[in-house]
């Protein structure tokens, strides 16, 4: 062994991947001792100038998360200091409403203790907009750059900057508590949580850079599961984004273009993914509270084990459905219920469920008409719904698929 | 601790169907009984519903002379109905609190902060 393989050598590159890896646990820690996001955020982002000076002198520190926490309290003590001694004012740290457990008054009761869960709950309370939420979210717990988070939304990096100091202002101002919500607070407090992370997992979908927020996605779920082991729900937002995850390379041609379930490479499909999904699902089923992610994450474990899509059981699929019906009646539900009824009894009985549902501005809603049009060779039906479902397509990839399949039908 | 205040915002013209004197009795007493859970609560600090908008005078400076106007300052349709100032330790706790206002009088409540007082 030589000196090289003892001391790697960290470039910056790699010391800002280790510290945004780290470092959304420190700001969350630094938040509860500090009570003001600002200050932590500016600590650890002064920790991060001292890492890159250091860690490729020195190596990368044992605990690089405990480093971080370490420096940047001591960096943001020696500012309050210098500020305070200048003003005369140091109780004005404690803004947002600090932990009690730090103040010596008896710990809260909620299950689990841990800061980035307080910082989760404070990012996603129900009083801040769902953009805002999901801003505050990557920025502070996924250690995001604005211009990063504002790149995935596709908004000015001005305009991002302000929602966040907005939201962040609001939550000083209006304390918003930093505190993981009591029991039974939890179901209604939770919904958000889950929508943001199932949110920022669509963004990186949908946009063509962005398997960076897919891999955020998964890695807040996973922290959200460990953290929170016995709400079923958040295990049933892993497994489905885990099983979504795991398809994720095949779902695109290189040229951008879309490719449908049916014709993905299943070669391709991660089977890692797909079996830490599954076991995922299975574990659901024993605990029997089924909820709408656990439920889509099973529909999604039918689909990983099917072969090919001739050998989907689709009628487990339709009775999956018919339970997602039950808990979550929405239209979008519902035709994907259609869907799956038109794969065991034929395009003409889920045309027929199709033409109930009052999605009209909704592109799935047309591309799923033209398809079923199309089996059943109603094609100039089929060409005209293709029509409408690329115009309402919200990418240029859909775009394109939808203006194929309408070439396709007029073809034949 | 924080103070919030809980208003009451109504729209004008837009009479939601009126109450009958047994529902009014009713939500008046509803009323009541937040107030005393307010009060014994700790987190009364005022509150009261107000005469309709047309009661209102504005006030105002005018070339260094006080000038009178009769009338609601807001030309607007939506007014304040009445408002309640509670203490609460967090936003959460004063939205607790606001939800068992709208559920007492059926209008929408805005929740607003109190800047803190520079004790």
């Amino acid at each position: 062994m030589n000196d090289a393989d003892a001391a790697p050598q960290l470039d910056a590159a790699e010391v800002g991947r280790i510290f945004r890896e780290e470092s959304g646990r420190s700001v969350a820690t630094l938040i509860r001792v500090f009570g003001d996001i600002d200050i932590a955020e500016d600590a650890v982002q002064e920790a991060f100038a001292v890492a890159l000076r250091s860690w490729p002198r020195a190596g990368l520190p044992p605990n690089p998360g405990g480093w971080i926490t370490t420096t940047a309290r001591n960096r943001a003590i020696d500012r309050l200091r210098r500020e305070s001694r200048r003003r005369e004012l140091s109780s004005e740290v404690a803004l947002l409403s600090p932990a009690r457990d730090d103040a010596g008054i008896p710990e809260e009761m909620g299950p689990v203790q841990d800061d980035r869960l307080r910082l989760i709950f404070t990012c996603c309370n129900p009083a801040l907009s769902t953009e805002a939420q999901v801003a505050l979210t990557l920025r502070l717990l996924c250690q995001l750059t604005t211009g990063e988070v504002a790149r995935a939304f596709l908004v000015a990096e001005p305009t991002m900057a302000q929602r966040l100091a907005r939201a962040k202002r609001k939550i000083k101002a209006a304390r918003i508590p930093y505190r993981v919500p009591e029991d039974h607070e939890l179901p209604g407090r939770l919904r958000p949580v889950l929508a943001v992370v199932y949110l920022v997992y669509n963004a990186g979908l949908s946009s063509p850079a962005g398997s960076g927020l897919c891999s955020e996605a998964i890695r807040l779920a996973r922290i959200l599961a460990a953290l929170m082991p016995d709400e079923p729900e958040v295990a049933g937002l892993l497994a489905l984004l885990l099983l979504t995850e795991s398809r994720r390379a095949t779902r695109t041609r290189p040229d951008g273009s879309l490719v449908v379930l049916g014709e993905q490479d299943r070669t391709r499909w991660d089977r890692v993914m797909i079996e830490e999904g599954q076991a995922i699902v299975r574990r659901c089923l024993l605990r029997n509270q089924p909820g709408p992610y656990q439920l889509q994450a099973a529909i999604n474990a039918v689909h990983a084990d099917a072969p090919t899509v001739e050998q989907t059981d689709w009628s487990q699929i339709v009775a999956l459905y018919n339970q997602l019906l039950a808990i979550a009646p929405t239209p979008v539900v519902a035709l994907n219920h259609a869907i799956a009824i038109g794969e065991v009894q034929g395009p003409a009985a889920a045309l027929a469920l199709v033409d109930e549902l009052d999605l009209d501005n909704y592109h799935a809603f047309h591309a799923t008409r033209a398809d079923l049009l199309r089996r059943l060779g109603r094609d100039s039906d089929a060409t005209s719904a293709y029509e409408r479902a690329a115009a309402m397509a919200p990418t240029d990839a859909e775009r394109d698929f939808l203006r194929r399949g309408g070439r396709a039908s007029r073809g034949r | 601790m924080a103070q919030y205040l809980l208003s009451v915002h109504s729209v004008e013209g837009e009479i939601d169907t009126p109450m009958t004197d047994e529902e009014m009795q009713q939500s008046w007493k509803q009323i009541q009984v937040l107030n005393e859970e307010l009060k014994s609560a700790g987190a009364w600090v005022f509150g009261g519903a107000l005469h309709d908008p047309d009661t209102a005078t504005v006030v105002r400076m005018s070339d260094g002379e006080v000038l009178t106007t009769d009338g609601p300052f807001a030309e607007s349709k939506e007014h304040l109905g009445g408002f309640y100032i509670i203490e609460a330790e967090d936003l959460d706790a004063a939205i607790a609190w606001a939800s068992k206002t709208t559920a007492c009088v059926m209008k929408p409540i805005e929740v607003r902060p109190f800047r803190q007082s520079e004790a």
